[in-house]
């Protein structure tokens, strides 16, 4: 039983009776859309705590969702990184074997443009360990047809040639290594002379006379002189020229990137060179190989 | 909750006492007045019998709780009897039985000036209050002053004089 102090009783009184009627009033009024008052106050009562309620529990939903969903953008990230990064090597690879299409498509053109130079299209598939030899190894053999002396070249331009042949491998010696050399003149002047190796990314024009005009630029091609090479192929280009007694000092660019080799083209046959020899240091035809410049 | 009401825990002053059902027999009367009387007398609608009845026994017995619980009723009835939604007259006469008990202590009720200047008052204060629940609940108009309610508060006014006299004689000695 509630006290209630007896000056505030006929107020209490007054106060319940009024609100008693204020709700009977409302229940039997009806406002617009045909609802009733008291409906209307009860919804309008209800709302604010409803939407305290709701503004709440969305945002222990938002944050539980947010820490959930962190978790899986997490791994969903990592699982992302890692296909991007397998996605990368895919594309690597792709790159790869664009630019390896290209580069044979190129040694096709060059087969097709040629037809008197029968050649087998090679891949380097290892290099020398030895720092100062200048050596390749290729993915073809004698049971390709591989012999000894045999010239390898690329679209752009003379590569070395074969020194050893093995069944399914052979060996190259690049013209940038120091005991190699090839046949060779000025485009312009038909200047001979012999291009060689200095064991180091340029070449060496030798055995030009002083007197002999070579300009800075100037294309040097393959003389065909020394029957390994067929004649006309790029070999260089001079890159600086210096009197000497008793021949000048030219110094030429190689025109195949031969320290960028992958696919060359190995000639089988060239008119007029020198026979193949195999393995066993013999031409084909038995008769002893003559020793290359 | 419980609450006691009586009148001996109330601080207040009752001086007077009536017949038994002289209170709900005047109130009764007076509703059933209110609302037969313009049938055959037009000029009748300007009479506010029920809200007289509810001033003079809050006037009269000065419990703020039975004037109120008095208001209450005959406003209900009243409600009732008019077709009007339950609580609109109630409301409006509870606070009348309310207020005239709580004044009915500090005031000469007994004079007729008095009298005839509280019907006066009081009228009008009740059409303030019917006025202010049919608009904030109903959301109807209604007037809270205009020149009919003026003659009406002064018609009241004058015949409650001749009624609360009359209702004198139903007091207890």
């Amino acid at each position: 039983m509630l006290a209630v102090p007896g000056r505030h009783r006929s107020l209490t009184l007054l106060a319940i009776i009024m609100v008693a009627q204020i709700l009977l009033l409302a229940i039997q009024i009806k406002r617009e859309q045909d609802v009733r008052l008291i409906r209307v106050w009860a919804v309008a009562v209800v709302t604010p705590f409803q939407r305290a309620g709701n503004y709440v529990v969305g945002g222990v939903r938002n944050a539980w969702g947010g820490y959930v969903d962190l978790r899986h953008i997490r791994k969903e990230n990592q699982e992302l990184r890692a296909e991007n990064d397998r996605l990368k090597l895919r594309l690597s690879e792709a790159d790869g074997r664009a630019a390896e299409a290209t580069r044979l498509a190129a040694l096709l053109e060059f087969r097709d443009a040629k037809p008197e130079l029968k050649s087998l299209p090679a891949r380097v598939i290892g290099s020398s360990a030895v720092a100062s030899s200048r050596v390749i190894l290729l993915n073809r053999g004698e049971k390709d047809g591989v012999r000894r002396d045999m010239a390898v070249i690329t679209p752009d331009g003379v590569v070395g040639k074969i020194i050893e042949a093995f069944p399914d491998t052979s060996q190259v010696l690049v013209l940038t290594d120091k005991e190699s050399g090839v046949g060779a003149l000025l485009e312009t002047s038909r200047t001979q002379g012999v291009v060689n190796g200095l064991g180091e990314a340029i070449l060496a024009l030798n055995y030009v006379a002083p007197f002999q005009a070579v300009q800075v630029g100037e294309r040097i091609l393959t003389s065909g002189l020394d029957r390994v090479f067929p004649k006309d192929l790029p070999v260089g280009t001079v890159l600086s020229v210096e009197q000497g007694n008793p021949f000048q000092k030219i110094r030429v660019t190689p025109a195949a990137r031969l320290d960028r080799l992958e696919e060359v083209l190995i000639l089988l046959a060239v008119p007029g060179a020198l026979p193949a020899r195999s393995s066993k240091g013999t031409s084909p035809a038995g008769q002893p190989a003559t020793k290359n410049p | 909750m419980s609450m006691a009401f009586h009148a001996q825990a109330e601080t207040h002053i009752e001086v007077y006492r009536f017949y038994p059902g002289a209170v709900p027999g005047t109130a009764f009367l007076a509703v059933v007045l209110q609302v037969s009387l313009p049938l055959y007398i037009p000029q009748a609608t300007l009479l506010a019998l029920p809200m007289l009845i509810t001033l003079y026994f809050g006037l009269s017995r000065r419990n703020p709780s039975n004037g109120l619980l008095l208001g209450t009723g005959i406003g209900l009835f009243q409600d009732g009897v008019s077709r009007l939604p339950f609580g609109l007259y109630g409301i409006a006469n509870t606070v009348v039985g309310f207020l005239a008990s709580s004044i009915g202590a500090r005031l000469d009720v007994e004079h007729a000036f008095s009298r005839l200047a509280l019907a006066f008052g009081f009228y009008h204060f009740h059409q303030v209050i019917y006025a202010t629940t049919k608009w904030l609940i109903l959301a109807q108009p209604e007037d809270f002053f205009s020149k009919r309610l003026l003659i009406a508060s002064l018609v009241n006014a004058v015949i409650a004089v001749p009624l609360f006299k009359l209702l004198d004689r139903f007091r207890r000695a």
